[in-house]
């Protein structure tokens, strides 16, 4: 079979935040780069993004990077790897100065400089009291910086392929990367994007759960691209779920509506949160809040006709302050749960929000698998940026605005890693690989040509229901166990999916089977990686971890402070030590997370 | 749960195997959770998946579902399904060519978003740390880089219709004030130079379409507006 193929230095797969930054670095340097993104660049899902980027930048009040290491490692729960958390937060204030400087609108202090709000976890002096380090642009800052940063790739003139879907990841014998097969989305055309070095800013899979605020294109596709070709994952059982989601509807509501006096209710219309956290109430941490909703509600004390959610009141508010510190939430609620927070409580669920876990890499962006006992062992032209990859910056749980950050620092030095790679690398491409070229296109045939098989969205469903019934915010030994099993029916279910649909011409259906078979990859990663870890620790919360002295919380350090990798191939698990080297200061030691 | 049957009309065309366009009906079972249009089409999508359309977000930030609902622009995640008329009337939005049912071809619409510079020009060294503004210069901004590039406007602008080549359209000349009313931008005199012709600017005739289909309530006319304003200014 014949597949026409294409030649460029660098191949980006994904135009959102992490990807564009990178391009951005690689079209300045003048090497030839491809940037594949499934929708146009500015509709990439940073664009949802709301509270901020932080960087310590200190416009407000004395600030310092040491201290937003500091908290980024005790949010982690001490699970992030602290050379590329000190990478992260030295380089923050260059790559949002740098940002401004492309033409984001951030909002302004009196004195001209960037605007910046506090945020849950930023502390200054070590954990001593709140900073303002959050950099903003209103409620809006995800669209500010996406629609900066594409500006300025057309100002470098990138070449990007806006509705190309990437469908697999193409390695040689050895191991090194090559490139990509993709989808021309308004063809169906099949074609291989061949490069030096190729990179991965392919964002979440929050779709692997039924409640998520991401978008319907969050689909793990790098994810699942990196597993088949034998890349495992990384510490996928920690997912983050924010408490607010509107029910049913998934969209975020920010937790500054907690700051301003919000108040969780349930059925009974009591403010439950006093009985798990009486001293931090409804403004606890986001994992303490979420599990206290979710016990409200397996205890049958859930609100609506499924008793399935709960209430955030604010309707004891001044309805002026509503209006002027709370408008964007105001029209949320009134068009996605349709009532108007000043009069009635806005329903809630704790909602899936962002993956901690993704392809392994080091801090320069690099891709890293264990090879002959080097858990350091670089994979040959291959990178990861952004939330599909784990650094790991985020650990065990990741600080509100340090994801945007990420896709600006990791975005820029996974880049100039390939700058170097390429320039070191003969100018002639070597021979294609066609084994996996191969076996990407029998994937697609497959689909094509299946009879009698399982519907797309009945797939999806059973896997998004046992992933939220089985693997939520609150875990059982039991309910893990069996949800393993239960998602290996799935896997079987989506292994055998037939489309009605088989134009060439954009093909959405086709779209919508294929990111299937990569969400499935990350399904079975989180439920295996969550049934393993007998622990709690950051979002990953366990009913069989006791509290004791030993393990505070459920946190099992003499045997859980260690990264984990599924494998797709046997769904074998291996683990790898938490690096707890900085890369110039010292340790920050080992404790007990409370705030 | 209480379900309700809402009816469609839909424009399909596939040009893998539909001769031209068609209108079909169809219906779809909505519950009680189903509140915007885009749910319903979703649901929809479960019952016939070729009915095509784009969708991401689905609360009305990344700007991919523009249609023409029952005759007016608008993004199917942010249309209350309570208050439209049916059968709902949905056809592509206006102007551009259709790749497939709901799905157009933006390049005409994007080229012109281009072809104004759309990003900030500035070739003095910039500083160590972040170029100043005061915070009532960064509002001159506010309603002019909320856009979502949706194209809500443009394909409800008879001036894009019959000129989409040369006329920059609603989305675009909003975008091409927001650098001219950015402080820190240095270009002004060239992005007025770049506007001023019988065509790119002046095929505005102030219909307001572009104003009243807006979703994210942004005023492509008042910035149009602005932009003439300033070319009288500098003619003096
Ligand atoms: C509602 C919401 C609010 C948030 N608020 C904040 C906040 O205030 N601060 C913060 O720091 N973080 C926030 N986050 C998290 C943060 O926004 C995301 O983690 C981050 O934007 C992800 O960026 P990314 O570049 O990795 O991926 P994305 O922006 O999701 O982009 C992924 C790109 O990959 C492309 N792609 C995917 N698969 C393929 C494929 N197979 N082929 C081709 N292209 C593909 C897509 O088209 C897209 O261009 C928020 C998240 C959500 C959901
Ligand atoms: S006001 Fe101008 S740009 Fe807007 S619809 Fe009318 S002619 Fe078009
Ligand atoms: S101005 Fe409004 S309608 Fe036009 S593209 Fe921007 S957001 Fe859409
Ligand atoms: S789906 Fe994003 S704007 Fe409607």
């Amino acid at each position: 079979m014949s597949v026409p193929v294409r030649h460029f230095d660098a191949v980006i797969v994904g135009a959102g935040g992490a990807g564009m930054r990178a391009a951005l670095q690689l079209s300045e340097a003048g090497l030839k780069t491809a940037v594949l993104s499934k929708v146009f660049p500015t509709r990439s899902h940073t664009v949802a993004a709301q509270g901020g980027v932080s960087a310590s930048l200190g416009n407000s009040e004395p600030d310092h990077w040491h201290w937003h290491m500091y908290d980024t490692v005790k949010g982690s729960d001490w699970l992030g790897d602290q050379d590329a958390i000190e990478f992260m937060c030295r380089e923050a204030p260059k790559v949002v100065v740098e940002l401004e400087h492309f033409g984001m609108p951030f909002d302004r202090n009196a004195d001209g400089t960037i605007y910046q709000r506090p945020f849950g976890g930023h502390m200054s002096n070590f954990g001593e009291k709140p900073v303002r380090r959050a950099c903003a642009a209103a409620d809006r800052t995800g669209h500010a910086m996406l629609h900066a940063l594409y500006q300025r790739n057309v100002r470098a003139n990138t070449h990007f392929f806006v509705e190309w879907m990437a469908l697999d990841l193409i390695r040689d014998a050895e191991g090194r990367v090559q490139g990509v097969v993709a989808m021309e989305m308004e063809t169906s055309d099949i074609v291989v994007f061949q490069a030096k070095a190729t990179l991965f800013a392919t964002g979440g899979a929050g779709r692997i759960y039924a409640s998520s605020t991401n978008a319907f294109i969050n689909t793990g596709d790098g994810l699942g691209m990196a597993a088949r070709a034998g890349i495992p994952l990384e510490d996928m059982e920690f997912w983050q779920f924010h408490p607010t989601g509107v029910a049913g509807a998934g969209v975020l509501i920010t937790e500054g509506v907690r700051g301003e006096g919000g108040i969780l209710r349930n059925a009974q219309g009591e403010r439950f949160m006093e009985r798990y956290a009486p001293n931090a109430k409804d403004l606890a941490s986001r994992d303490v809040v979420s599990r206290a909703m979710v016990t409200e509600i397996n205890e049958g004390r859930g609100c609506g006709p499924n008793k399935d959610h709960v209430l955030l009141d604010i309707t004891h508010l001044d309805p002026e302050v509503i209006k002027s510190k709370l408008p964007g939430i105001r029209e949320i609620s009134i068009k996605f749960a349709g009532v108007d927070p000043i009069q009635a409580p806005i329903p809630v669920v704790p909602t899936c929000h962002y993956q901690m876990g993704g392809i392994p890499t080091n801090y320069k962006g690099e891709v890293v698998v264990p090879k002959d006992g080097d858990h350091k062992a670089v994979v040959p032209g291959f990178y990861a940026a952004g939330e599909v990859a784990c650094a790991s910056v985020h650990g065990a749980n990741r600080l509100g605005t340090n994801s945007l950050l990420d896709l600006l620092v990791f975005g820029k030095s996974s880049a100039n890693s390939m700058i170097e790679f390429i320039k070191s690398e003969p100018a002639e491409l070597p021979e294609l690989a066609m084994a996996d070229v191969e076996r990407s296109i029998a994937r697609v045939k497959r689909l094509d040509e299946q009879k009698n098989g399982t519907n797309v969205h009945e797939a999806r469903s059973a896997m998004q229901r046992v992933m939220q019934n089985h693997c939520g915010v609150f875990r059982f030994k039991d309910m893990l166990a069996e949800g393993v099993d239960k998602i290996l029916e799935v896997e079987k279910m989506v292994k055998r999916c037939e489309i009605a649909d088989k134009s060439k011409v954009f093909n959405t259906a086709r779209v919508e089977a294929l990111e299937l078979e990569n969400l499935i990859e990350v399904a079975k990663a989180t439920m295996i990686s969550a049934n393993a870890r007998t622990e709690s620790r950051g979002a990953h919360v366990r009913d069989d971890a006791p509290d004791t002295p030993e393990t505070p919380n459920g946190r099992d350090d003499k045997n859980w402070l260690k990264h984990t990798l599924w494998h797709r191939d046997g769904n074998r698990l291996e683990y790898k030590p938490v690096n707890l080297t900085p890369l110039t200061v010292e340790t920050i030691a080992l404790k007990t997370r409370s705030y | 749960m209480t379900t309700q049957t809402i009816q469609f009309r839909v424009y399909r065309y596939d040009p893998d195997k539909d001769a031209k366009p068609y209108m079909q009906d169809i219906s779809v079972e909505v519950d009680s959770t189903d509140r915007k249009l885009l749910d319903a089409l979703v649901k929809l999508k479960v019952k016939d998946e070729t009915v095509s359309f784009r969708r991401s977000c689905r609360e009305g930030v990344c700007g991919s579902d523009a249609m023409n609902i029952n005759g007016k622009n608008g993004l199917a995640c942010l249309t209350d399904l309570k208050d439209l008329k049916q059968p709902i009337e949905l056809r592509p939005i206006p102007g551009l060519p259709v790749i497939r049912d709901l799905i157009v071809d933006m390049t005409q619409f994007f080229k012109q978003y281009h072809s104004i510079k759309p990003y900030v020009v500035n070739d003095t060294p910039p500083p160590e740390k972040e170029r100043l503004q005061s915070p009532e210069d960064r509002k001159e901004l506010d309603g002019l880089y909320e856009c979502i590039l949706c194209a809500c406007c443009s394909t409800s602008c008879p001036s894009f219709w019959w000129n989409p080549d040369k006329f920059v359209g609603p989305a675009g000349l909003l975008a091409a004030y927001r650098f001219i009313a950015d402080t820190r931008d240095t270009a002004t005199n060239e992005r007025l130079d770049n506007l001023e012709d019988p065509y790119r600017l002046f095929r505005c005739h102030t219909i307001m379409n572009c104003v009243d289909v807006c979703p994210k309530h942004l005023n492509p006319t008042r910035a149009i507006g602005k932009i003439k304003d300033l070319m009288v200014k500098r003619a003096v």
